[in-house]
């Protein structure tokens, strides 16, 4: 049986069309992917992200722990500070991507809503031996995130916080409609915004709150669909399409969030090492296909009737209104400009690698 | 659900009319729906020969791509140019700008297996 979000009744109410996610049940789309995903890019969208997981880290060990756990370094963080980072296992396969909050006393993590109870669990054990205690607060958290170019307008109308003074991935303590929550300056759209979390006993009157600041704005509910369109134009990793357990962020390009030189061990250094030394066998790259031929998950990625790897994400690009896709190919074939076949219903359709993210025209600061 | 009673279904949720021993097909208002957005559709040529229940072409959506399955056997004589420029059509009006091939029938009798709008509705209201 699928759990509700606080918002569910709201969905129903927007004419969301709510269909079973990782566990959930979530609004795929209120009018029409391509328009919202528009609306996003020209606009403001709100969306019901409340399925994602939270996860408190406290105690004397709590930064030495998340250095541990995760491949970036969380000793570079300020406090109000946040940093997208991986856990990894022992052999660098990843178990999730998430996101790092660092308080005054206290770590903050934000991980997939597919992953929540596997990550509690791997946390878990992996604290054997550190002084932290570890809480999962996922069902008492609401999230929402508010995306597109007139977020920080609508948002100031009804928040205490001087939001023009935050910067991208950075948060504060504050109060949006007199409710204390947190106010981050971050999202999965490519677009200016935040995401909010709170007291899930709070989320009829921040969504009505919300709406009521973005009727000037014309604020629209927004589903997964056109989050999935919107991040994969920026080519956000998708947990479970692009990275999971038998990749590693090196070869999802998720290089530049993997500190090799942080003090101490971590998960999957090892390995991670010796990729970096050795060179990745595969990369995760960007792909435009030509004509009206949309790649898909598990399509297969020809050159010269030889399988050199596969599709992990793809979709119909609204901003390119071209197909774009992404896919692991082997390290040979996957430079910007180099071509291959995507295999689509048997047939080679011509794709090739272009500089990513697909869509260069994002607000996000 | 928008499902005319003067149209036939099947159970992969396409829409049949029949004038004439020729078949107008497209998908059902149900069907558009699920798929959500559709930005191409790819139909047979003209002169193509389709059997019942075998894919004659497809419907590729921003998050799905789905088949489309002959409901009747015959030749294709003519397939919508338009959803070309404006495969939207088919979310906008399934029955009517939305349609997407006709089919001569090369055997009439095969109808008879084709759902009628109740026995569809029925079907799709019990999740299949």
């Amino acid at each position: 049986m699928e759990k509700k979000t606080p918002f569910y009744d709201q969905h129903l109410k927007h004419g969301g069309k709510v269909v079973p996610f990782a566990g959930f049940l979530m609004p795929v789309q209120f009018f029409g992917i391509i328009d919202e995903h528009r609306h996003v890019r020209a606009r403001a969208g709100l969306f019901d992200v409340s399925h994602m997981g939270e996860i408190e880290v406290r105690g004397p060990d709590a930064l030495k722990f998340v250095s541990f756990v995760t491949v970036n370094d969380p000793a570079a963080l300020a406090v109000d500070q946040v940093q997208y980072s991986a856990m990894c296992y022992r052999d660098a396969g990843i178990v999730d991507d998430l996101l790092v909050y660092r308080f005054p006393d206290h770590f903050f993590l934000v991980v997939n809503a597919s992953n929540v109870d596997k990550d509690f669990a791997w946390l878990q054990e992996q604290a054997k031996g550190f002084n932290v205690t570890l809480k999962n607060t996922s069902d008492q958290v609401a999230q929402l995130a508010l995306q597109g170019p007139t977020a920080e307008q609508l948002l100031q109308k009804i928040c205490d916080l001087k939001l023009s003074e935050m910067k991208f991935y950075w948060f504060k303590v504050g109060k949006v409609d007199g409710i204390e929550m947190i106010v981050s300056r971050t999202g999965y759209t490519g677009e200016d915004g935040f995401e909010l979390y709170f007291d899930v006993k709070y989320a009829d009157q921040i969504w009505d709150a919300l709406f009521k600041a973005g009727a000037e704005f014309d604020l629209k509910p927004i589903g997964l669909g056109a989050r999935d369109s919107l991040r994969l134009e920026m080519k956000y990793c998708l947990y479970g399409n692009d990275i999971d357990q038998t990749t590693t962020p090196l070869e999802a390009g998720l290089g530049w969030i993997t500190k090799l030189k942080k003090q101490g061990d971590f998960n999957g250094k090892d390995v991670l090492l010796k990729q970096k030394a050795g060179g990745v066998k595969r990369k995760l790259v960007g792909f435009e296909v030509e004509g009206n031929a949309f790649p898909r998950q598990h399509y297969k990625v020809m050159k010269d009737g030889k399988q050199i790897g596969e599709v992990t994400s793809g979709v119909f690009s609204p901003s390119v209104a071209k197909g774009i896709g992404t896919a692991y190919v082997a390290t040979e074939f996957s430079k910007t400009g180099d071509s291959f076949e995507v295999e689509i219903r048997g047939k080679g359709v011509p794709a090739k690698v272009v500089e990513t993210p697909f869509y260069k025209h994002g607000t996000h600061k | 659900m928008n499902f005319p009673k003067d149209l036939k279904y099947t159970a992969s949720h396409e829409w049949v009319r029949i004038e004439n021993g020729v078949a107008t097909v497209g998908i059902t208002d149900f069907a558009q729906g699920e798929l959500g957005d559709i930005v191409f559709v790819e139909l047979p040529a003209v002169g193509a020969t389709v059997g019942a229940g075998k894919p004659f072409g497809t419907v590729e959506a921003v998050k799905a791509v789905s088949d489309l399955n002959a409901p009747l056997s015959g030749e294709v004589v003519a397939t919508n140019g338009d959803l070309q420029g404006s495969p939207d059509a088919v979310n906008k009006d399934a029955y009517g700008k939305g349609w997407m091939v006709k089919i001569k029938l090369s055997d009439p009798a095969e109808a008879a297996k084709l759902m009628d709008a109740d026995a569809y509705d029925k079907m799709e209201k019990h999740g299949h």
